[in-house]
């Protein structure tokens, strides 16, 4: 069970009237404001061009502020990476590695240990059920197998936080549900705070704790949808009334902002 | 395999088709020698004059290999400069297009001049001509790197070199390939070209370059052309090691590799 923000939440993200503008002055966000307790699983949604997307590149400090602040555990967002992983649209994997090279890169990176580097990347392959793959190459994977590499990558470094950008966008739905409940098991046992970007209403009101719908030209915070499903989440909870309503208020507000 | 085999089968047929021809041409016509000579009296020529031939042949694989292989670390080192620093590539590259539009015929004279006829002035002929390829197409490989891996490695914290040598470089591969393959072939033209300005390296004895000249000042036209076939056997010797490394590094993971094969 993963507990909702009832017990005084402690601030992971906290973003304080962010505003990020590009080279050529167009405004990407303005004024946004967010905090995100630990353990909380929020998600953005919103049109295209709403900035969901640059939020998360600011929060990773992979994009530099204009205005405001980003504090992760009261650390900048550049200092707080070793807390964080991201993962992206694409699988972003290295075609000349393995499946086990690739998940081993962050750890290869930071000079881990041969011995300590096979141990966990193993029990990671095996968690995610990746173990008969692990000598492929990832042009021998399916989109699916793919991501779920990814996925591994980026929990093989024991982040406390994770940072996904439409990791699902390009997969088949069927593939798709199949990863969502995947990572919220995951998420049950490890409790990390994400932040998770989707196009798909279904998919935000599945998986967060928090639904946070940005409204475009310029990106700005909406509407905060707590969602109060019951937890464990499973294939089953798509299939329930309180589910199928949420879905719908939430598309409402969705519609809403699109058309105003 | 089996397809592969009736391949092979199929382009010596096709040879020795074309082989015929040459006899049939020559024989019918009553050309003489020193006009075209026929296969039988190349083949004459080969087998008579085969040590000297071996030794040329030998000569310019050494300046036409050492060039090459010149031309591939400089080539790389200075795309690593290039991809490294925006304002060095700006600054610089433009001028490596220098390199490739030089008549490499006027310079080769020049060249000679200032190291010294013989083997290392070939050698520094074909090293200028195979260098442009390499370094224009291992650039292009280093510096088109998916921004979103740039970005997971930013994530790790990873140092420039980790970058340089762990993503730009293995990115590299493909293009890098390319442009050796590029060079591999024109790097045995460059070493004869470069031979016939150089001369002889030591009395009487010179590479394939040299010894066309002599041969055609001696008219010994049978033997010129049993030169002109070793020289083009050496450019598909260079192309296909070329190939099969190629195929060593990158068949694993690269698109391009597997389908050439099993096809």
């Amino acid at each position: 069970m993963v507990s909702q923000t009832s017990t005084g939440p402690v601030p992971e993200i906290a973003l304080d009237r962010v505003t990020k503008r590009f080279r050529n002055a167009a405004v990407a966000l303005q004024d946004v404001s967010l905090t995100i307790a630990r353990g909380e699983f929020v998600t953005l949604l919103g049109p295209s061009g709403c900035g969901k997307s640059t939020l998360l590149k600011l929060v990773s400090g992979l994009s530099p502020i204009s205005q405001g602040n980003v504090s992760i555990n009261g650390m900048t967002p550049v200092i707080a990476r070793e807390l964080i992983s991201f993962i992206f649209q694409d699988a972003t994997l290295l075609p000349w590695r393995t499946v086990e090279q690739n998940v081993g890169l962050g750890l290869e990176l930071e000079h881990a240990a041969r011995q300590l580097r096979k141990e966990r990347v193993d029990k990671m392959l095996d968690l995610v059920g990746l173990s008969q793959v692990a000598r492929r190459y990832p042009r021998q994977l399916s989109g699916g197998m793919k991501m779920r590499v990814s996925i591994a990558r980026a929990l093989v470094s024991r982040p406390r936080i994770l940072l996904m950008d439409e990791p699902f966008a390009a997969l088949d739905e069927m593939t798709r549900d199949r990863l969502n409940e995947e990572l919220l098991r995951l998420y049950s046992e490890h409790k990390w705070t994400v932040l998770f970007v989707t196009h798909s209403v279904a998919e935000a009101v599945f998986l967060s704790s928090r639904v946070v719908i940005l409204a475009p030209h310029p990106g700005r915070v909406a509407h905060e949808i707590p969602i109060d499903l019951p937890w464990p989440r499973t294939a089953e909870t798509r299939e329930s009334q309180a589910f199928e309503e949420q879905v719908t208020q939430t598309s409402r507000l969705l519609r809403g902002v699109v058309h105003a | 395999m089996k397809k592969q085999g009736l391949l092979l089968l199929n382009s010596i047929v096709v040879l020795l088709c074309l082989i015929g021809v040459w006899q049939t041409v020559v024989s019918l016509n009553h050309l003489p020698p020193y006009i075209l000579p026929g296969p039988l009296l190349v083949a004459a020529a080969l087998h008579d004059r085969l040590p000297s031939l071996l030794s040329s042949l030998l000569i310019t694989t050494e300046e036409a290999a050492g060039g090459l292989a010149a031309s591939i670390v400089v080539g790389i080192a200075i795309a690593m400069l290039f991809a490294q620093w925006r304002w060095f590539r700006q600054m610089f590259f433009p001028y490596t297009v220098l390199l490739q539009t030089v008549p490499i015929v006027a310079i080769a004279p020049l060249i000679i001049l200032w190291i010294g006829p013989g083997i290392a002035a070939v050698t520094a002929v074909t090293f200028i001509i195979c260098l442009a390829p390499i370094i224009a197409n291992t650039t292009q490989g280093l510096i088109s790197v998916d921004e979103n891996l740039i970005h997971l490695f930013l994530m790790y914290n990873a140092s420039p070199s980790q970058v340089l040598f762990k993503l730009r470089l293995p990115n590299s591969l493909p293009s890098l390939f390319t442009g050796i393959r590029i060079s591999a072939g024109i790097s045995v033209i460059g070493a004869i070209t470069g031979e016939l300005f150089a001369g002889s390296t030591s009395v009487g004895v010179g590479g394939l370059g040299f010894t066309i000249i002599y041969a055609s000042n001696q008219m010994e036209i049978a033997y010129l052309f049993a030169l002109v076939v070793a020289a083009t056997a050496l450019g598909f010797a260079f192309f296909f090691i070329v190939m099969f490394l190629e195929w060593l590094a990158l068949h694993n993971w690269h698109e391009s590799s597997l389908p050439q094969l099993s096809e």
